[in-house]
């Protein structure tokens, strides 16, 4: 028998709200956090919308000795861990350091950081460049600067799968608790909107130009055109269950019961690609049936072909239009590795007021045979939620959560 | 009962020398692969020397589509990749592709080609708002490294979990350990893993020239990775891959599988200290040691060889021969410890794989290779650092360790197999 591993915190920074409760509150009255860029001038460019973080000022939540050597996303992440470790109640300072450790996720590191240290070495020289280049913009740097802050000694990682790593960090940090690790910082913010950053999403040919916030992120709609790109995420504290028991943790969200992840067969294949299996690998994985589901939070490409996908990946295991389905990223943007672990927020959210958030701004097209929650929230006892993610170039996860046993 | 995970293919790309056969000549011998740079004009740097591989990726049999989309690291990765399965003789097209997954370390993802990218894009650095219409459609590979683990999923067909590993210089022992840690638990059946870097480039050269983290010993590139030696003043900027075949023991066993080694003990820590500076007691390595020792249910006794990160910096050498005497005890005086590092440079995210490959090789010649330039010794690294000469050692366990920027402490424990009681 394996130990329950429980989310006890949560911590998030979305473009619709700093906080877990803020998020909530807006997500809840479909307040879109998408707007034209405001942190460089996106005229020259064909897409022109983020989700960015609002009214976020770093030096109100960090020490300022953090702020010269970290990128945005970084700032973005240590608060993040902050509020989930006071959501939760721990004292760090009071739990063995070995037993916890940080896994996070990450897309591109500190893209941000990065460009600016690229410019002074190509526009004025070498001597110029950071002192905090050799780790402010790398993969690595929100789990190191989180383990620091917090005097975390256990196990440290980090994965990068785009989008689908915010649950494959949460899959990893579930592998570290059953290994013996009591408490775990995982998930991932994340963050690249810099023109650099913004050139390289470019290049996709997924972005919306749309530059209508209401318009622009539509998936499963029949006038989806692409995605908004965004910033921020969640940063969740797992724990053992009985370890969280034993500290007297003041509150359980749910289980992470299930996890299973794929690869897509090489483009061109006529194989059937993996989101289907991913959600088959974490209901068996979590030991549930179908039927137990209650939501299923999308992975919401919006790119016609990715979503007929996902879509008949859900059909094809829930059966036709017999789960609700919901995006509320509509709201915020995709958010790189940030993305997938705030809607596992938003799922424990779910089981946690019995209610589903919904999917704003889309029609949902014929096509889809999908209970789409569409427009407003809808009321509901949520007991277990299945999270569906997929990254640029094929990674498919899902994660099953659970209601508090 | 736990699976055991064994390695049955290996797949080398090492300054000095593209294979297995060569990589091995290298070390055994001792000889240097550090010189002087030769990627792009060194002049203005600090440090110009480094540890460069002469690859021509389409003598690997890349394609010119393979090439252009994929930075230099991915090219390296995937070439160790078909070397490694070709080496293992698994046939992974009779498995399930969900059953087979991949596990790719990388501290600094496609750095090379974002610099080239970036240059052109920013006019070299005269637009801050860059230009678009610039863009290489394949941009966003470079930009997100997750997209390595899917070069090499498609180059064998792999359609389980998938993964970057990416946790500093210890990526290239973490992406094993994690691939060990899916096996084991029965997610996959076998997992392509291993770890690649092609850092030599402009930006990587600046940022550590700005903390004084790579030797400025230019006069004499050859004897420039000086690991443990008193003189020693930086390390080598190098570039590589390795990557492995992993299976579990009883199909590697059942299909006459020539087995290397076994992967028997794994762990990693955050040393949640500072993300370049090391306390000097090696505290959190030793954690790592003790508990990767633990998993493998061995003692310190058991250990006959520790392939040691030894960077040739003066705080990691001092740190790790603290961290081997803490966690190994008396031991630490009687095994042999040397770093290649000496030889190939720091390949930084990839330097894990290609340690885990010489440890199993030297279990495989009972030999351990050499800390070469190591001529100077000093009071705070006195262990047998195996100077200069590879020494004919009988080689059942090693332990290998990483140590890097962010408090990443890694370390793993190879053994023999069959010889493991886990």
């Amino acid at each position: 028998m394996t130990t329950p591993v429980v989310v006890t915190g949560i911590g998030v920074l979305a473009p619709n709200g700093l906080g877990a409760a803020d998020y909530w509150a807006a997500t809840l009255k479909g307040h879109n956090g998408i707007g034209r860029i405001t942190r460089f001038d996106p005229s020259p460019y064909p897409a022109r919308l983020a989700g960015e973080v609002p009214g976020f000022v770093a030096r109100e939540h960090l020490p300022s000795r953090l702020i010269p050597q970290t990128d945005h996303m970084t700032r973005l992440a240590l608060v993040a861990a902050e509020w989930a470790l006071a959501d939760a109640g721990v004292r760090p300072d009071e739990l063995a350091e070995f037993e916890m450790g940080v896994i996070t996720a990450s897309a591109s590191g500190g893209f941000e950081f990065g460009q600016n240290e690229l410019r002074n070495l190509w526009s004025k020289g070498s001597r110029y460049v950071s002192a905090y280049q050799s780790f402010a913009w790398f993969y690595a740097v929100n789990t190191g600067q989180i383990s620091i802050r917090h005097g975390m000694r256990g196990p440290g990682s980090v994965v990068v799968s785009d989008q689908a790593g915010g649950l494959d960090a949460v899959g990893q940090a579930r592998r570290q608790i059953r290994n013996g690790s009591k408490l775990i910082v995982s998930g991932g913010v994340d963050g690249s909107i810099c023109p650099w950053g913004w050139v390289a999403h470019l290049a996709t040919g997924r972005l919306s130009t749309s530059d209508e916030p209401d318009r622009a992120y539509l998936p499963f709609d029949t006038e989806a055109r692409g995605h908004v790109p965004g910033e921020g995420g969640a940063l969740l504290i797992l724990e053992d269950a009985e370890a969280a028991r034993i500290r007297g943790a003041r509150s359980v969200y749910g289980e992470i019961a299930g996890y299973g992840a794929t690869f897509d067969p090489k483009p061109g294949s006529d194989r059937e690609r993996g989101p289907r299996r991913a959600i088959e690998l974490a209901l068996t994985d979590a030991a549930m049936e179908p039927g137990e589901i209650d939501v299923v939070f999308a992975d919401a490409a919006a790119m016609p072909e990715r979503d007929r996908i996902e879509a008949a990946a859900i059909t094809a295991v829930f059966g036709p239009r017999a789960v609700p389905v919901t995006a509320p990223k509509t709201m915020v943007g995709r958010l790189c590795s940030g993305a997938a672990s705030l809607d596992i927020a938003a799922a424990l959210l779910s089981i946690r007021d019995g209610v589903v958030p919904p999917t704003t701004n889309v029609s949902l097209s014929v096509e889809y045979e999908l209970d789409l929650v569409l427009t407003k929230p809808r009321a509901s006892v949520v007991r277990a939620a299945l999270v569906v993610a997929c990254g640029h170039g094929g990674f498919n996860s899902a994660v099953v959560v659970r209601a508090p046993r | 009962m736990r699976r055991r995970v064994v390695i049955t293919g290996v797949g080398v790309l090492a300054p000095g020398g593209v294979g297995v056969k060569e990589f091995w000549s290298l070390l055994s011998d001792g000889r240097t692969a550090t010189r002087t740079i030769t990627f792009f004009d060194p002049s203005p740097f600090r440090s110009r020397v480094a540890a460069e591989i002469d690859f021509a990726p389409a003598a690997h049999g890349l394609s010119q589509q393979e090439i252009r989309r994929m930075d230099r690291a991915a090219q390296l990765a995937v070439v160790a990749t078909r070397a490694a399965v070709g080496d293992s003789g698994v046939e992974l097209t009779e498995l399930d592709p969900c059953r087979v997954g991949t596990a790719i370390g990388s501290a600094v993802g496609a750095t090379m080609g974002l610099e080239e990218e970036y240059r052109v894009v920013s006019d070299d650095g005269r637009l801050e708002l860059v230009d678009h219409e610039y863009v290489v459609p394949h941009l966003y590979n470079h930009f997100v490294p997750s997209s390595f683990a899917a070069e090499i999923a498609w180059a064998v067909g792999a359609e389980g979990p998938a993964i970057v590993v990416s946790t500093g210089c210890t990526s290239g022992l973490d992406s094993v350990g994690h691939a060990c840690e899916l096996i084991r638990d029965g997610s996959v059946d076998v997992m392509i893993a291993g770890a690649t870097d092609a850092p030599i480039s402009p930006i990587t050269v600046a940022c550590f020239d700005a903390i004084k983290a790579t030797t400025p010993r230019n006069d004499d590139a050859e004897h420039a990775s000086r690991p443990f030696d008193g003189t020693r003043n930086g390390f080598v900027l190098g570039e590589g891959a390795a990557v492995f075949v992993l299976e579990d023991m009883d199909s590697a066993q059942r299909r006459n599988a020539h087995i290397y080694a076994e992967i028997a003990g794994f762990a990693a820590r955050c040393n949640a200290f500072h993300m370049t500076g090391l306390r000097p007691d090696g505290r959190e390595l030793a954690e790592a040691v003790r508990v990767a020792l633990d998993e493998a249910r061995m003692s310190a006794e058991d250990i006959d060889y520790v392939n040691a990160h030894g960077s040739g910096t003066k705080q990691n050498d001092r740190h790790e021969t603290a961290a081997f005497k803490r966690s190994l005890g008396e031991h630490a005086y009687r095994t042999p410890v040397s770093s290649i590092k000496s030889m190939i440079g720091h390949s930084l995210g990839a330097i894990g794989s290609i340690e885990i490959a010489a440890s199993v090789l030297a279990i495989e010649h009972n030999v351990v290779p050499p800390t070469a330039n190591l001529h100077t010794p000093e009071p705070e690294c006195d262990l047998d650092y195996v100077p200069i000469t590879a020494r004919e050692w009988h080689t059942d366990t090693v332990l290998t360790v990483g140590s890097g920027f962010g408090g990443f402490q890694s370390a793993m424990v190879l053994t023999r197999a069959g010889r493991s009681t886990s």
